[in-house]
């Protein structure tokens, strides 16, 4: 191990009170009794209990939780079976190139070119079916569009890093396509899935922009309500529900962590 | 050629057999991607030729008004206003990208010479702000920087801003709030390739009396390449499109491409001005990430 120079200590710790100096004010000023302004009155946890007595705040906890549940169990689906057609087949060096570029998009492009291009073909569709007004639906179908990409890319390497060894001996032993894909490849995917379908779920629990652009009138997430908040003004409840939601991000990154540290040790 | 017997993870197979099965298998997701990915990116690039209604609707009169209207010729003459703003997107990112870069090496060796416990202590600490919401983020720099908060009145004191006025909209908080929120996008990646540094290397460069840049750029950078690489592209593709900080922090004063796309799809209603916006867009990121892998093997080389 080295020992750091004082110039890296200074600036290290610098650094991490530059990223979370904003939040610590947002969560200290969550607890504050003031209903405007930003002037200590003393403690209070009542902005928390009014979160739960607004329903606008409620519906958005929900669509939230739908949007990120529904996107991400059929982006993992859809993910790990392409993964698994991409990687496991003699594909010519053609193809392969075309379907890397494909899976690559979503994350070399930015993603208002995304949520644009949706608008777009979501507007023309409009006149094909209903289902393409604007809501909850297209923000799901923004949503399994850029994890997919991330998923299909997780899966992949997880099966390359398996490699063929258990297949072929399992193969020798005469297991047919299902029995070898339910009781050897799934089990032994089954780490890089979890992790693939974590990702998507964070993913989308962190998305603005997509959201932003797909959403209709009656499917609000939190993320969209804080921003239309944040315009008309902030308000003590605005900063109890952010703190809200940067608690409930620490018990999912600490959760993940913990996944991964004791799968490597496995 | 296609019925030729081969062995193929252990299956004895024909490849036609083979492609037919993945094929099967790449349908679903590929079917997926086709229809909600690639389609709506050419019908983007159609658009982008399209013109606009009186009322907003699309009109198939195709033009390439929308690219001049882009490069400022408009009815009234030339303004460089939307090109101002599309180099200001790519300035900003550049910048975005660079000061976090200098600012994550520090914060790599710091977190690299932890013992193993708190090691991961300081990497959740930084992995949390990465996974935490950006309109969150963004909003507690909007929170921070209130005329009512310490920085607001200090920067007052000195006369930068009016007493009582918050420390936003400018560019300023632009660049504050666009450093927080990438900063974990270069660190986390960097540290996977620092915390796999050959500490003899740069220690033999130091017996030889390299100078601190000599021992940065030729045992060091070498080395960190890979995670240096994968958190610039995190960093400057995103922040070229980022418009939930400009929004908040920089207001019509600081705008960036990311606002003007928003805009056109928002309150203005001209998605095929939207759309050739997007376009240029794309370009510039294209451009970026192409100069920025031929100057990388470039690196690799020296």
């Amino acid at each position: 191990m080295r020992r750091n120079h004082l110039i890296t200590v200074t600036l290290s710790l610098m650094t991490m009170a530059f990223l979370y100096l904003p939040l610590i004010g947002v969560a200290v000023f969550s607890v504050n009794s003031a209903r405007r302004g930003l002037v200590w009155k003393g403690f209070t946890l009542s902005w928390y209990t009014k979160l739960f007595e607004n329903e606008w705040i409620l519906e958005a906890a929900w669509n939230t939780l739908v949007l990120a549940l529904v996107s991400t169990v059929i982006a993992t689906v859809l993910g790990t079976i392409l993964a698994i057609g991409m990687d496991r087949f003699p594909w010519s060096k053609r193809t392969n190139g075309f379907l890397d570029i494909i899976l690559h998009i979503p994350v070399v492009i930015p993603d208002i070119i995304l949520a644009a291009a949706l608008v777009v073909a979501f507007g023309l569709l409009r006149v094909v079916s209903s289902i393409f007004e604007p809501g909850l639906i297209n923000m799901i179908i923004g949503h399994i569009t850029f994890q997919l990409a991330f998923v299909a890319l997780v899966v992949r390497s997880r099966l390359v890093a398996i490699g063929s060894e258990v297949e072929e001996a399992a193969r020798d032993l005469f297991a047919s396509n299902w029995y070898l894909l339910r009781k050897v490849m799934l089990p032994l995917l089954m780490p890089g899935i979890i992790a693939g379908g974590m990702l998507a779920f964070t993913l989308s629990l962190d998305d603005f922009v997509i959201s932003f652009f797909t959403a209709g009138p009656e499917s609000q997430t939190l993320p969209l309500f804080i921003f239309a908040a944040v315009r008309r003004g902030v308000t003590p409840q605005i900063h109890a529900l952010s703190t809200l939601v940067m608690l409930i991000t620490v018990v999912l990154v600490v959760a993940t962590e913990r996944f991964t540290r004791s799968k490597e040790k496995e | 050629m296609s019925n030729a017997l081969l062995s193929w993870y252990g299956e004895l197979t024909t490849r036609g057999r083979l492609l037919k099965r993945g094929s099967a298998l790449l349908m679903p997701g590929m079917l997926w991607l086709m229809l909600f990915l690639v389609l709506p990116g050419l019908v983007l690039v159609v658009v982008s030729f399209a013109t606009r209604g009186a009322y907003g609707q699309l009109e198939w009169t195709f033009t390439v008004e929308n690219y001049q209207r882009l490069a400022g010729f408009s009815l009234f003459g030339w303004t460089s206003d939307y090109l101002i703003i599309l180099w200001r997107s790519v300035v900003v990112a550049l910048v975005t990208t660079l000061v976090s870069v200098v600012l994550s090496y520090p914060l790599c060796f710091f977190i690299a010479a932890r013992s193993e416990r708190s090691r991961y202590m300081w990497l959740t600490l930084v992995i949390i702000p990465f996974w935490t919401n950006m309109v969150i983020r963004a909003y507690a720099w909007f929170l921070i920087l209130a005329p009512e908060m310490p920085f607001a009145k200090i920067a007052a004191f000195f006369g930068f801003i009016p007493d009582g006025m918050p420390l936003y909209p400018n560019a300023f908080a632009v660049y504050l709030g666009m450093v927080s929120m990438f900063l974990p996008f270069v660190t986390l990646p960097l540290f996977a390739s620092v915390e796999r540094i050959d500490w003899a290397l740069v220690e033999a460069a130091q017996d030889l009396y390299a100078s601190p840049v000599r021992v940065f750029t030729q045992a060091i950078l070498p080395q960190t390449m890979p995670g240096l690489s994968v958190g610039i592209i995190l960093t400057f593709v995103p922040a070229m499109g980022m418009f939930v900080v400009p929004d908040l922090l920089g207001g019509a004063k600081y705008m960036l491409v990311g606002n003007l796309i928003q805009q056109q799809f928002g309150s203005s209603r001209d998605w095929p001005f939207g759309a050739a916006i997007s376009m240029g867009l794309m370009v510039l990121t294209m451009i970026g990430l192409h100069i920025y892998r031929r100057k990388g093997k470039e690196i690799e080389y020296v």
